[in-house]
């Protein structure tokens, strides 16, 4: 198929940027959403221009690193996948497609398509742990069962890839989604609740300081999460924080 | 006579690592502030080993070529991870499976080490429950296990089918957390480019800033390269797109010798290539092989048929299809190892009876399951067992219970939906055994300079066991390096940080400048791509799932004129002082092209058949693997130029607590 | 505690307090306005205790416009940073596959509301606080010199209704209060992180809630817009 694509280019952090259009054609439907992109790249290479830059890796939806705003919407049209396990045949001959980059303050663009998440590391590292040395002494896997619909809920949590498609999808840019997951997660756990009061209140903080908005409660974000993870985990964590705030 | 010293410790086999443990250098807690360590990759080896360096005291500097620590490769890791807990009571011990492991392995794994593995395997899970790790649960509240292929017990324990994601997310909360106490300084989107070795001894890297285009400086007591495997070499494999040997072949081209790169373990259930145009292979859990029979039709004629579309294989009869492991290996049928099978697959397609447009692909039908399950299902409930669509309806529920997951993602990518039509497999690279040469305290032949899961050869043998990869990784980074790297850093309490002025670092850092000028400056008229794929046509071809002398005699010089041809022709747009993705690309894939050579260079030398290495000529009668008792060694190559030059060691293989035998799965 | 105010999570949790103690004000308003259609009688009699009585006059009301400017400064203080944490829109989104137009457009629906407040107080508020306290006319009587001449609260409100444009500017407001409140009488269970149990219920009963009140509100407006 023929279509027309309308990219975000943008040299380096310090430049403007801009929309770009790019004809491409013979495009197979069998083909992977970033499988195109690198047709349409060689055939940059090849014309001596600048190829198009995208973060990717993994191309099986679980590394997170794809992050493209495709039509309009988060990792494109389809739900509960990544950009790299979008297929062309999700779209048709003659088709105009948009690709952006996420938009956030706290996602700055470093190139083309590709965003600074960096802020989502520093909210881990603001509490997105459980203080345990890595002795091997502790104590046995089996010592404290877990039930089992808890321990499942965690895992649903768990299962958050960081790609940050529910800040791109927000209106208000809020991380709300991606913070909740991992207090959750957490929280869920005998583990975790030990530390659960300062870990609420200092990745809460992490992320007001990195720039993320408020959440609204629009509910795109776990429309568009490629996880599906639910907007339980927010109201989980509203939970948390305003219990751990009247504590501590 | 051997230079190789393998620094296994004396005493029995059980004993062996207390021992070591108790009679290794300490360094005392106020001496480790003093040390600095640089860990390379920070997948579940490189994650876990910064975490605990750090968490004893070393300052610890980490480098991965992602965003973020969190997208290393070990994430896309599926099916669970191995401890000998013996929580389903049936069995199982540390030295099962040890058994299992070395077996597995095909008898060309180090005795201690593995033994060693399995010591630590149940410290891995206590650590990782108790760091909050969702691995699935009973409804008793404790942990599950499922049973993995090649074993006769359940010790595998997973988190769905993301059991890597689980594991490494763990390791990366760990880190975040010394990340936020300052004891790890933690570099994304940075590429190790060289290894600095001053007075013999591994004291910094090179390593370039992805962004910037930076090239950096950076010292240390000991360097550290959990940098995972080199399976990229084949062009299509299930790795990530970023997945490189550069950090393990620049220290390969320092001193470090590079241990059995031929062993690959190719995956028989992958997703086909569809074209052309396709960058990357997608695993389908082995688990599918557990009620899926895998066929391809018996006549040339109706191979022909299906690929052009003109029969459907849902029509075709019983009688006309060939279910070939079920005929060549009545006893395991379509449960053989994975090497076997992909063998097996690979014969098939080569003799024209492939089902998709490529001809590489066979069915994994789940049609005879389907009836089965709901038939099964009709007599529980007491409904009518010849209503041949309440039957199917029935089935497809159970399929569904079991399989949902992997269906769904099978439809997403290949468009069919596998319920009613059967899937379409083909074998894929997934995982090299062979890595850098490795003692037993992880060191290189490189003093101070180590090498932790994928990355190193020590473990697996010719051919890795599932679930045993991300016990590995643990096991190696939370484990045994940060204990066995205090007897080697020990000396250096009173040596003081590393100046990274010191002339060694110029120049590696201008060797590193070069090199990136010369791909920068080579004006070619072809893309990286272009060479990587070539390079990978050649690979599979030829270095792939069955070799011969022939082949691989072909192979060594097409890949040498082909690394000839790339540093005339290879064409790298933009400049090195920004992001520039096909830069890295290309030095990648510079050092893919020498590796390739001396992994055709050790397939060729190894004159025999042994777990991921076929060699054609090296077969029994019936098609089997034929090991030979004189090959019983690891190949350990010293780099000497160009890799033709490279000069083989060998290290012997003793197997004093295991009785080396025959595999056999008719 | 000191989070509670100054941080995300902290701000709409107090967005969504601020929202369901104006949310029972509004239960007390239309029960109020629904005796006009029962009984003129009951409706001034209601009305004038509310006006004259001073714990509602000299405490209740302050809080109620205190509650009435928090909720919609809050909200512009969540939409200027909410607006700051995207500097750079897209060029295309298609919002409306993922997520409601209400949800997205609480601010519009909340500035509908707010000018429609403007001229409710200067309908009713205004000239009450006129009438009382400027003019110093406590007796709520039609003729404050004739102690036979009835309350006058009735006979206000039905005046009120009389003009076509005023009462569709009532009714469009309403239907906006309707929208404003489909969601957010919703997201402020989420807000204040209520627990999954009741959730559902609790649900069924904000939707009763959201249509239901602003129908009743209208449903008065035309009753007296039509039997005039």
């Amino acid at each position: 198929m023929n279509l027309t694509l309308k990219i975000w280019r943008q040299k380096n952090a310090d430049d403007k940027g801009k929309m770009v259009d790019y004809p491409i054609s013979n495009i197979s439907e069998d083909m992977s959403f970033l499988e195109m992109l690198d047709v349409l790249n060689q055939e940059l290479i090849d014309k001596g221009e600048e190829p198009v830059a995208f973060d990717h890796d993994c191309r099986e939806g679980i590394c997170g690193s794809c992050s493209l705003y495709i039509n309009g919407r988060a990792h494109g049209p389809d739900t509960l996948i990544t950009a790299c396990q979008l297929h062309m045949r999700s779209f048709k001959d003659g088709d105009t497609i948009y690709i952006e980059p996420w938009r956030a303050t706290a996602f700055p663009v470093i190139k083309d398509l590709i965003v600074d998440r960096t802020s989502f590391d520093r909210i881990q590292q603001a509490g997105g742990f459980i203080s345990v040395n890595t002795s091997g002494n502790t104590q046995d896997a089996n010592a404290i069962p877990i039930e089992k619909q808890n321990a499942d809920m965690a895992f649903d949590a768990a299962t958050c890839i960081g790609c940050g498609a529910c800040v791109a999808a927000c209106k208000n840019s809020s991380a709300m989604l991606f913070v909740s997951a991992k207090v959750s997660q957490f929280a869920l756990l005998p583990q975790g609740r030990v530390e659960a009061t300062d870990r609420v209140l200092n990745m809460v903080k992490q992320m007001d300081d990195e720039g993320f908005g408020n959440c609204t409660n629009t509910g795109a974000c776990e429309v568009e999460c490629p996880k599906g993870i639910s907007l339980e985990n927010i109201a989980r964590m509203n939970r948390e924080y305003l219990a751990a705030s009247f504590k501590g | 006579m051997s230079k190789l010293d393998s620094k296994i410790p004396k005493g029995p086999l059980a004993e062996k690592w207390t021992n070591h443990k108790n009679e290794i250098n300490l360094v005392n807690p106020a001496n480790k502030r003093l040390i600095d360590v640089i860990v390379v990759g920070t997948g579940l080896a490189g994650g876990s080993a910064s975490a605990t360096l750090a968490e004893l005291g070393y300052n610890v500097k980490a480098f991965c070529f992602q965003d973020s620590p969190r997208r290393a490769h070990s994430i896309a890791a599926q099916g669970g991870i191995n401890a000998a807990k013996n929580y389903q009571g049936d069995g199982d011990s540390t030295y099962r499976l040890f058994y299992d492991t070395v077996k597995g392995g095909d008898y060309r794994s180090r005795e201690a080490n593995v033994y060693r593995l399995a010591e630590v395997s149940t410290n891995i899970i206590d650590q990782c429950v108790a760091q909050g790790v969702p691995f699935a649960r009973e409804y008793g509240g404790l942990l599950d296990n499922r049973s993995f292929g090649g074993v006769l017990v359940s010790r595998t324990f997973y988190a769905k089918g993301q059991t890597g994601q689980q594991l490494l997310l763990g390791a990366y909360a760990a880190m975040n957390r010394q990340i936020g106490r300052g004891k790890i300084k933690m570099y994304s989107r940075h590429e190790m480019l060289d290894v600095v070795i001053v007075d013999g001894k591994a004291r910094g890297i090179i390593a370039r800033n992805l962004v910037t285009g930076e090239i950096e400086r950076h010292s240390a007591h000991a360097v550290v390269l959990g940098t995972g495997g080199y399976g990229n070499a084949f062009y299509l494999s299930t790795y990530a797109m970023g997945s490189n040997v550069t950090a393990a072949w620049k220290a390969h081209k320092r001193g470090a010798f590079f241990a059995n790169p031929c062993y690959t373990q190719i995956h028989p259930t992958c997703i086909p290539v569809s074209g052309d145009h396709q960058s990357k292979l997608t695993l389908m859990s082995e688990s599918l092989r557990n009620d899926g029979r895998i066929w391809v039709p018996k006549h040339k004629e109706d191979a022909i048929a299906i690929r052009e579309g003109k029969l459907k294989p849902t029509d075709l009869a019983e009688e006309k299809r060939d279910y070939y492991l079920e005929r060549r290996y009545p006893a395991f049928g379509n449960l053989v190892p994975r090497d076997v099978a992909s063998r097996a697959a690979k014969e098939r397609c080569d003799a024209g009876y492939g089902v998709n447009k490529t001809g590489e692909a066979v069915f994994l039908d789940f049609a005879a399951a389907i009836e089965r399950y709901g038939k099964e299902q009709a007599h529980v409930k007491g409904l009518d067992e010849n209503d041949t669509n309440l039957i199917t309806k029935l089935g497809k529920e159970i399929i569904k219970n079991k399989y949902g997951n992997l269906f769904q993602m099978y439809e997403k990518i290949v468009d069919q939906n596998p319920y009613e039509t059967p899937m379409m497999i083909y074998p894929a690279v997934h995982y090299t055994m062979g890595g850098l040469w490795v003692d037993y305290n992880l060191m290189t032949t490189v003093p101070g300079l180590y090498s932790i899961g994928e990355a190193n050869f020590s473990d697996h043998g010719a051919n890795r066991l599932g679930a045993s990869a991300l016990m590995q990784g643990l096991a190696d980074g939370y484990f045994v390096l940060p204990y066995t790297i205090g007897d080697y850093l020990a000396h250096d309490i009173r040596t003081g940080p590393i100046s990274t002025d010191l002339p060694e670092f110029d120049e590696a850092e201008k060797y590193v400048v070069d090199n990136i000028n010369r791909l920068i400056n080579n004006n070619g008229n072809k893309s990286v791509d272009h060479f990587h794929k070539r390079l990978g046509k050649i690979m599979w071809n030829k270095c792939g799932m069955s070799r011969n002398e022939k082949d691989l005699k072909e192979a060594i010089d097409e890949i040498a004129a082909l690394r000839e041809e790339f540093w005339k022709d290879v064409k790298v747009p933009g400049t090195d002082k920004e992001y520039n993705e096909e830069l890295a690309k290309a030095a990648r894939v510079a050092d893919f092209l020498e590796l390739g050579e001396l992994f055709a260079k050790d397939a060729l030398v190894r004159e025999e058949s042994a777990g991921g290495h076929f060699r054609e000529e090296y077969q029994t009668a019936e098609g089997e693997a034929q090991r030979r008792k004189e090959f019983q060694f690891v190949s350990a190559w010293e780099y000497k130029g160009e890799p033709s030059e490279a000069i083989l060691h060998k290290e012997d293989l003793q197997y004093e607590n295991i009785e080396v035998k025959e595999r056999s799965y008719k | 505690m000191s989070g509670i105010f100054n941080s995300s999570v902290g701000r709409k949790f107090a967005m969504a307090l601020s929202a369901l103690f104006l949310m029972i004000f509004l239960v007390i308003h239309v029960s109020i306005n629904f005796s006009s259609v029962i009984s003129p009688e009951l409706f001034n009699e209601m009305s004038h205790f509310m006006g004259t009585n001073p714990l509602v006059q000299g405490l209740m009301q302050p809080v109620l416009i205190f509650g009435v400017v928090f909720h919609f400064v809050m909200g512009f203080v969540l939409e200027a940073k909410n607006r700051a944490s995207r500097k750079v829109s897209y060029a295309k989104n298609s919002a409306s596959n993922n997520s409601s137009w209400v949800s997205r457009n609480m601010l519009l629906s909340g500035v509908v509301i707010l000018a429609f407040l403007g001229l409710h107080f200067y309908d009713f508020w205004v000239h009450e606080m006129t009438v009382k306290y400027v003019e110093g006319d406590m007796s709520g009587l039609i003729d404050p010199n004739n102690a036979d001449s009835g309350y006058r609260y009735y006979d206000e409100l039905r005046e009120k209704f009389v003009s076509h444009v005023r009462v569709i500017i009532y009714v469009v407001s309403f239907v906006l209060l309707s929208l404003h409140l489909l969601h957010g009488f919703n997201s402020s269970f989420q807000s204040v992180g209520a627990n999954n149990k009741y959730i559902d219920s609790l649900k069924r009963v904000s939707k009763v809630y959201s249509i239901g009140v602003p129908a009743l509100f209208i449903f008065i407006a035309l009753y007296h817009h039509f039997t005039h």
